[in-house]
């Protein structure tokens, strides 16, 4: 379980939110809703560990996410707006590069079936300058399939994305919601998911 | 935070140490001013005139404390660098970027006095005497810090980046001079030593610390008004800071 | 053990491939090199006996600005795709991943011009032994530079005039491994033996190997921030 509580951000001398507590308890998943620049993207990064909250307190199952970073790592799959691909390598190798860094050592044969289930056929060995920002997306989406983690942590994930896509990748938050997983998640698109939590900034 | 740590911290907090430091202030500068007078008094016209150096020597009450206060600062603010890396208080990195300044200030009168001390006595405005170049590298990493800070725009990681920096060159000094010593003397340089030339008389020892002392009050004075304005600028929002704008 | 190296062994092998898509920036360091040293006696003069008195210097100092070429870009492309943040959210240590990334700069930057290093020698008539040593003190002064070298990328990441910054803060730090590196030709020709030199920079190259992958990593989550 995921617990916030008080949280205060702060970007330059603006506050963006202040005292947030909320509790993401399994099977839930949580919308972070807000307008641009209301500090969506800042709390997604400070609920990963990555940045420093001004004040408060997040913890998973009890400790704290920036203490034993390395056990809330591998609890943790965050996707952020950044594609986090490297434009000159292929979509199969920027998946089994990157999870391998990440001490998954996925097989060829298992990245070609993800991106075979994201509609990337044919795709496997171009360099990714070539695609699409739509396939670029789906690239790292494919990441959710490879790489099992109880909490995802996913940056305006449906962006880009065409129907059959978002209804693909709805699925599998169903799935993985099912089988005790929890997730956050900002989006503008109105979704097509069980009822959440949902906190807005 | 634990209870008992609370009351050690409490001059850790910009809020509270801003008035102290304002009190403090004009008894660092007094301190300063008659330190001082009194070292170069006794340094300039008291003292004794050098049999071999004449009264070029002279420069060595500016040069010798100097020099002390720049290697001491440096590690002052490693000091406060590290504080500031481990229990995360907001006081400690204004501490270490207002006392850069000043560090380099020494180091720079330290080397500037070096040159004018070494044009009569070596007949060069610039020797590679080892002590020199290790002025000069320190030089360098007050530079370096200061230019960092100056970078990056927002104020936490300035000062986090600072403080990484500033302990890492506190590591490296030490490597630096014992470098730059080896070199010395695998290429037999200067021979001449500037500590070691005159013979210390008892009052140009007495005047050296004077010096060191009003050099001391300078730099607390200086870094207590610099950290003054740096929690100004970087609290302009808070509200203690608007109540004490409106007095 | 083979778990343990692997984050590392994965970073390097990442890199590399990289690296192998851009030949021409490994060309072009190298050629910087080449041409640097080989600027060094146009404006000096091609007496010989002065030559093989500045060739170690002369050899080191190009080297050292060889390797600055290199350090902005150490960090910067993963920092703007995005992929240094998957590095610092992964399950394994963040520090054996960075320390990968500084290997495979390394491999990519250094270890070009240390086997170019001798054939340069050869134009500054420096005599069999003194290629050799200088050959050795490059091939344990380099990681140096590469190691001290990630730390002022990592603290310079995505700062205003990164590149001017890095080298002013870089610098004074490489000043005992140019002293210690080419100071080993030097001793060697004073008829002091390279030993002392040699043992210094390796000693260096321990503690540096140690330390200052972790510095950056501290450093590079201070810059995530």
């Amino acid at each position: 379980m995921l617990s916030v509580s008080h949280l205060t951000c702060q970007r330059g001398e603006r506050v963006l939110f202040q005292d947030l507590s909320f509790e993401l308890p399994e099977s839930q998943w949580l919308q972070i809703a807000g307008a641009n620049g209301a500090g969506k993207t800042s709390l997604l990064r400070i609920l990963s560990g990555l940045s420093e909250p001004v004040d408060g307190r997040i913890t998973w199952n009890g400790s704290p996410v920036r203490e034993d970073r390395e056990a809330f790592h591998a609890d943790l799959l965050y996707l952020g707006h950044q594609g986090a691909l490297k434009e000159e390598l292929t979509p199969l190798e920027n998946l089994t590069l990157s999870l391998g860094m990440e001490g998954f050592n996925v097989s060829e044969d298992a990245a070609m079936q993800a991106l075979h289930q994201f509609g990337l056929h044919g795709r496997e060995h171009l360099p990714v300058r070539f695609l699409s920002a739509g396939q670029r997306r789906r690239v790292l989406l494919c990441r959710l399939l490879l790489r099992p983690a109880r909490l995802w942590i996913l940056d305006e994930p449906f962006t880009a994305l065409d129907v059959h896509a978002i209804g693909f990748l709805s699925r599998l938050i169903e799935t993985h919601l099912r089988e005790g997983g929890s997730a956050v998640l900002t989006s503008h698109q109105s979704m097509t998911l069980p009822p959440g939590l949902c906190v807005t900034l | 935070m634990n209870h008992s740590l609370v009351n050690w911290f409490k001059f850790a907090s910009p809020a509270s140490f801003y008035p102290l430091a304002g009190r403090l202030i004009p008894f660092f500068t007094a301190a300063a001013v008659l330190l001082l007078a009194a070292g170069l008094w006794l340094g300039l016209l008291v003292a004794p005139t050098d049999a071999q150096q004449g009264e070029g020597y002279r420069i060595i009450f500016v040069h010798v404390p100097a020099s002390w206060m720049s290697m001491f600062i440096y590690c002052v603010m490693a000091f406060w660098a590290a504080l500031g890396l481990s229990f995360n208080t907001r006081l400690s990195g204004m501490m270490t970027s207002a006392l850069a300044p000043t560090g380099a200030l020494f180091a720079f009168l330290s080397l500037w006095t070096g040159a004018l001390w070494g044009k009569p006595m070596w007949g060069a405005w610039w020797v590679w005497d080892a002590r020199l170049t290790s002025q000069l590298i320190l030089f360098f990493l007050y530079l370096g810090f200061i230019a960092l800070q100056a970078a990056i725009d927002d104020p936490r990681r300035a000062d986090k980046a600072g403080a990484i920096l500033a302990l890492v060159g506190v590591v490296n000094v030490p490597i630096i001079y014992f470098s730059v010593q080896w070199w010395n003397t695998l290429h037999q340089g200067a021979s001449v030593s500037m500590t070691k030339a005159p013979s210390m008389a008892h009052t140009m020892l007495l005047g050296m610390l004077l010096m060191a002392l009003a050099f001391w009050a300078y730099t607390i004075a200086v870094a207590l008004m610099r950290v003054r304005c740096i929690i100004l600028e970087r609290e302009l929002t808070s509200e203690w800071v608007k109540k004490n704008a409106m007095e | 053990m083979s778990r343990f190296l692997s984050p590392f062994i994965q970073s390097v092998r990442r890199d590399l491939l990289l690296a192998a898509r851009h030949k021409t920036e490994i060309v072009t360091a190298l050629f910087f090199f080449v041409i640097v040293v080989n600027l060094l006696p146009l404006g000096i003069g091609p007496d010989p006996d002065l030559l093989r008195k500045i060739a170690p210097g002369a050899l080191w100092i190009s080297a050292l600005l060889a390797t600055l070429l290199g350090l902005q870009r150490l960090f910067a492309p993963d920092h703007a795709d995005g992929t240094l943040e998957q590095m610092a959210l992964s399950p394994q240590s963040f520090t054996l991943l960075v320390a990968g990334k500084i290997l495979a700069h390394w491999l990519v930057a250094g270890l070009p011009v240390v086997l170019i290093a001798p054939v340069l020698g050869l134009q500054f008539d420096l005599s069999g032994r003194s290629l050799l040593i200088l050959t050795v003190s490059l091939l344990l002064g380099t990681p140096i530079l590469s190691l001290i070298g990630a730390v002022g990328a990592a603290l310079t990441l995505g700062v205003r005039g990164s590149g001017a910054l890095l080298s002013l803060l870089i610098l004074p730090l490489y000043i005992p491994a140019l002293i210690f590196g080419a100071g080993a030709v030097e001793a060697d020709l004073a008829g002091l033996g390279p030993d002392g030199h040699l043992s210094l920079l390796a000693a260096l190259l321990v503690v540096s190997a140690f330390f200052a992958p972790w510095v950056a990593t501290v450093a590079l989550r201070v810059a995530l921030e």
